[in-house]
């Protein structure tokens, strides 16, 4: 027993990583929460193990340290997508929009919203006047804190961000926005950008015209974006700050489709000024024009890894929809295996690089996908839905989903298949890109 | 023991110093108000290259891109009527113009032959079963096989323009396979020149 807890007491809580038959133990032990509540019920668990009054004692002690061991378990970075459990929090003293916004930023990460007595980690506080939030469960990351100005909305996104940097050790998405189309039943739309959520939307476009395939400029308030304001599907460029805004690329045929590397010097983007459509890459500036692909297929939505070297697509190989990718220097394509995602289309690389998620059509049916980008297993089939795009955090996808025929928008956490419809704009919602 | 008893009392006060059970100030933290977009410019377009002002304080401005090519002018007015029976009609997932849509492309190319000063706009169009860039590749990939067969006719590439709708201008907004077939389509918009402009 003393080795034990002498063991923890050298340890490292970050390097934990369940080695220790007796943490495995203790963890398993954790797991079988008993119902008196959080605290009580580890420590009841625990008198079972040692039910002594020393072993009480102890156990106190261990509750403590084992609590920051209890980091590393929901955040292994070799987890399967779709998999994973959610890690249980319960959330006490809030009301009204602080609670909806703590609810549904931590659901879309990866928690479950249980009762107190159920829960690994606690947040309590109050948001009268403004949000005062208290995580506990964390063990040293525990955290007290105040949040002022701007409004309540905004202070709770702050607060559950902090608690998912406390929990999960990754940032937040509470903060970071989205930019979607929003299409009337006549087909035309507006470009528009909203909180992750979909609250607090603002049109950035008045044009009145079939609009597509936004595009965020990694580290900017700026957007590329699909317009037929002049007619024909052309590429704008938008300052969101000034509203300023350029005709981008207004070639004859097709312009769409714009992605920004992402260190921002280079646009790829779909044109069929030579014919059919193909993958086109340029400079910043619109300088540097270059055709990457050659083929008679229907190349579409290019996406760039993360390191800039590649452009992931869609295209057709002999006659089959397949996912490519290309140099960005040019040379031949490489087909990506898609094995069990028939018809894949629309590709996301994630920032950190691991995954690629995509859209797959079985018959009438769209199908979020993802896949690891060194192809090591099948694709992994999460929830049905078109159009993904990747949180910064490369853990949260945004992407629409149809109901009724309608796109509405809908925020996916990857690893838990836990998805909720985000706040949606009177129209037909899609085509969602996320502010890197 | 008593080793064991101090050992445990010290292991609970750093279990009561690092579980919080002592109330530490709040920390406190100002959360900046949310950032205005401003609504995109009206007349934004300006064709040729605007002279270079003062070079930006950051280096990422991208300009407009050369040798941009308007396509649908105001100096053209549209005539959709003068070829809507004509419109093609294409497979699921394919831009291969039928045999039996021949005669509709012959009759496409007499009208411009007879009308030596129209221009042609192709539309293409999509059903709802693809995603939306994918069918936005896909229309245009219809309207340029059907401009191709065209210049194979004998009809100057530069008078015919093509555009995808991809599945935003359904022509029927049902949802079965027959409205399905209808919407994938060509259609056809004759384009007079502007007299009076």
């Amino acid at each position: 027993m003393k080795n034990t807890i002498r063991n923890f007491l050298i340890s490292n809580p970050e390097g934990m990583n369940g080695n220790s038959p007796a943490f495995q133990r203790r963890v398993s032990t954790q797991n079988r929460m008993s119902p008196e509540g959080t605290a009580d019920g580890r420590c009841g668990a625990l008198q079972k193990w040692r039910p002594s009054f020393f072993g009480a004692l102890t156990a106190v002690a261990f509750f403590a340290l084992t609590a920051s061991a209890q980091n590393v378990i929901p955040v292994n970075p070799t987890i399967n997508p779709g998999f994973m459990p959610p890690i249980p929090i319960s959330i006490e003293g809030f009301s009204g929009e602080a609670l909806s916004v703590l609810e549904f930023d931590l659901y879309v990460q990866g928690f479950s919203i249980v009762p107190a007595g159920q829960s690994q980690y606690h947040i309590s506080g109050s948001d009268d006047g403004n949000v005062v939030g208290r995580l506990s469960g964390s063990g040293p990351r525990d955290f007290s804190r105040s949040y002022t100005g701007a409004n309540i909305r905004r202070e709770a996104h702050a607060f559950a961000d902090d608690v998912v940097q406390a929990v999960t050790n990754k940032k937040g998405i509470g903060q970071t926005k989205i930019a979607f189309k929003s299409e009337q039943s006549d087909g035309n739309g507006e470009i528009y950008v909203a909180d992750f959520d979909g609250h607090d939307a603002q049109a950035v476009t008045a044009d009145s015209a079939i609009v597509a395939s936004p595009a965020w400029v990694p580290g900017r308030f700026a957007l590329y974006y699909t317009s037929y304001k002049l007619g024909n599907p052309d590429i704008f460029y938008s300052d969101l700050s000034t509203g300023r805004r350029r005709v981008f690329a207004a070639y004859g045929g097709l312009n769409t489709s714009a992605a920004v590397s992402p260190n921002g010097d280079k646009v790829a983007m779909v044109l069929s000024r030579s014919g059919d459509p193909n993958i086109w890459v340029c400079n910043a500036d619109g300088s540097g024009l270059r055709q990457l692909t050659h083929t008679h297929a229907d190349d579409s939505c290019p996406c760039w890894s993360p390191d800039g070297q590649w452009i992931c697509y869609a295209t057709k190989i002999h006659s089959r929809r397949r996912l490519a990718k290309i140099s960005v220097d040019g040379g031949e394509p490489v087909p990506l295996r898609t094995n069990g995602a028939p018809d894949p289309t629309e590709p996301d690389w994630s920032p950190d690089g691991k995954w690629i998620a995509f859209c797959s059509q079985s018959g009438d049916f769209f199908n979020i996908c993802v896949m690891p980008t060194d192809e090591s297993t099948d694709p992994i089939v999460l929830v049905s839905g078109e159009h993904p795009s990747w949180s910064p955090n490369s853990r949260t996808l945004v992407y629409n989903d149809l109901v009724h025929y309608r796109p509405i928008l809908s925020v996916l956490d990857v690893f838990t298949k836990q998805h909720k419809y985000a706040h949606n704009v009177t129209g037909e919602d899609s085509e969602a890109s996320w502010e890197k | 023991m008593n080793k064991f008893i101090y050992t445990a009392a010290l292991a609970l006060a750093a279990a009561i110093a690092s579980t919080g059970c002592v109330h530490r100030p709040y920390d406190v933290k100002a959360i900046p108000p949310g950032q205005n977009a401003q609504v995109g410019d009206q007349n934004p377009v300006t064709y040729q290259a605007p002279p270079v002002q003062n070079p930006p304080p950051v280096p990422y401005e991208p300009g407009p891109v050369v040798e941009p090519q308007p396509i649908s002018p105001p100096a053209w007015t549209q005539d959709p009527k003068a070829l809507a029976a004509n419109t093609l009609h294409f497979s699921y997932d394919s831009a291969v113009i039928r045999d039996s849509d021949r005669a509709h492309l012959k009759a496409v190319a007499r009208a411009l032959k007879s009308d030596k000063s129209a221009n042609l706009m192709i539309e293409g169009n999509c059903d709802e079963r693809g995603t939306e860039e994918y069918n936005r590749a896909l229309g245009e990939r219809r309207a340029e096989a059907a401009r191709e067969a065209l210049v194979a006719m004998g009809i100057d590439g530069d008078r015919i323009h093509t555009v995808s709708y991809g599945k935003d201008k359904p022509a029927d907004t049902g949802h079965s396979s027959a409205a399905h077939s209808r919407n994938r389509r060509d259609d056809f918009v004759l384009l007079h020149p502007n007299t009076g402009a």
